[in-house]
């Protein structure tokens, strides 16, 4: 339970760390807060033979408003997306799902960056992304380039990023008044990966109709899966309970979940569905002034 | 590959030179190099709490830091606690029998005192929601929590 040997290098500004990852290609790591890395570093399961620290470069921890988009820096810890002002103003959904992460401790050191970069199917802030559509910017020593989210995730544990690439920020859209939201986790234990998560942002038109609907499921398939085209055929629906339940099962039955020998796949099926009928009904209750 | 590495590290308010291969963990540096042996070191992957120290005032776990991370920080561990003596929290474990084995309970000391720094009032569900990032094996936490609502009752009285 030690790591391999590595050589360390403490990166003192983004073109620094940009170089450093250049430089060394496949053999290059970046660390953060660690939450992910260590422990696979520990377990001997991750090897780099070089770590490139980020933690002392300024800039990168930045939560800004710029227009109708909240810009979040890649080395904005957990805890902060959980109590910033800011954050739980524009994206509450953003604030109540890392507030679930993990512990204490934990979410002291995460990262925004690091969570979207180890790309967990169960992670909270991937699912998160792909449900806000977030725009996410990346730098290497050649250039910048955005990626939405849904191109970003691959697979479990892959993403868009290349090995010379580093997270800078995501944008992500702020809420509109009257926006409701909806978040629903599932795990073993408080603080573990979930095995199911939902998540919902809905508007309401002035009669009370579907005006708007996005809906996410995460840990069910390699990537964060969204409602995709099935959103829109719910615009002026009128949203009562048995709506709920009946998008919930056509949603999770369109979905073709991960199978363990400790989480069946229909089992995961069945929580999935449960999870987002649950996410949608806060998220209608929100809109109508009441806290779930 | 596994040359050493030389670094200044301030711990309770100390410099220590040491020179650590750079994939020693802070956990083990604060052991072995510097005999601070209050910082346990359970799974090794972030699972259990018992190594949680401070990095500039956070709690964090030793076991996923790498100690030639930690330059210019400070770092404060189960020893700088208390200017020898008992804080508050530490008697009131100590009077509600919130230990048995002992082995987790300087991460508990660690999270609960770091904790009460940002919330000097928790209810018990946000005592319970914070205790489930340290494991213990022996209590089965009611003493743990009895302990931290003490801590916080006679604060505030």
């Amino acid at each position: 339970m030690k790591p391999a040997a590595f050589t360390y290098h403490a990166a003192r500004s983004l073109d620094e760390a940009l170089a450093l990852l250049a430089a060394h290609g496949e053999d290059g790591k970046l660390i953060a807060g660690g939450q992910s890395l260590v422990p696979m570093m520990n377990m001997r399961l991750a090897q780099p033979r070089h770590l490139v620290d980020i933690n002392a470069v300024a800039g990168l921890d930045r939560i800004a408003l710029e227009g109708d988009r909240l810009v979040l820096g890649g080395l904005v810890r957990h805890q902060a997306l959980a109590r910033a002002p800011l954050v739980r103003a524009h994206c509450p959904i953003l604030a109540a799902a890392a507030a679930s992460i993990g512990h204490h401790a934990i979410r002291a050191r995460g990262t925004l960056g690091g969570s979207l970069a180890h790309a967990d199917p169960a992670a909270q802030l991937p699912l998160i992304a792909c449900l806000l559509d977030a725009a996410i910017e990346l730098r290497s020593a050649h250039g910048a380039r955005t990626v939405a989210a849904a191109d970003f995730f691959a697979g479990v544990f892959a993403t868009a990023l290349a090995p010379d690439e580093l997270l800078t920020a995501i944008r992500v859209p702020c809420a509109v008044p009257g926006q409701g939201w909806g978040f629903r986790l599932m795990s073993r234990r408080v603080g573990d990966f979930a095995l199911a998560a939902a998540a919902v942002i809905v508007t309401l038109d002035t009669a009370g109709r579907v005006e708007t609907l996005q809906a996410a499921l995460g840990g069910v398939e390699a990537t964060p899966v969204t409602l995709g085209p099935m959103a829109y055929t719910q615009q002026g629906q009128t949203p009562h309970a048995a709506w709920c339940a009946a998008l919930a099962t056509s949603f999770a039955a369109a979905c073709d979940p991960i199978d363990d020998p400790r989480v069946p796949a229909a089992y995961r099926g069945e929580l999935a569905e449960a999870l987002l009928a649950r996410a949608l009904a806060d998220a209608l209750a929100r809109t109508r002034g009441r806290t779930p | 590959m596994s040359e050493r590495v030389a670094l200044s590290l301030m711990v309770n308010g100390e410099a220590h030179e040491v020179a650590v291969p750079a994939r020693k963990l802070l956990s083990d540096v604060l052991r072995e190099e510097l005999g601070l042996t209050g910082t346990h070191v359970g799974c090794e992957h972030g699972a259990c709490g018992a190594c949680t120290i401070w990095v500039d005032g956070a709690p964090a776990r030793a076991c996923l830091i790498f100690a030639v991370q930690m330059t210019g920080r400070a770092i404060t561990t189960i020893e700088g606690i208390g200017d020898g003596a008992l804080t508050a929290f530490q008697q009131a474990l100590h009077e509600q029998h919130g230990l048995q084995c002992g082995f987790c309970t300087p991460g508990i000391v660690m999270t609960v005192e770091a904790y009460l720094k940002e919330n000097a009032a928790p209810t018990e569900a946000e005592v319970r929601d914070l205790l489930s990032g340290n494991l213990c094996r022996c209590t089965g936490y009611h003493n743990i929590v009895k302990a931290v609502l003490a801590t916080v009752a006679t604060a505030r009285a």
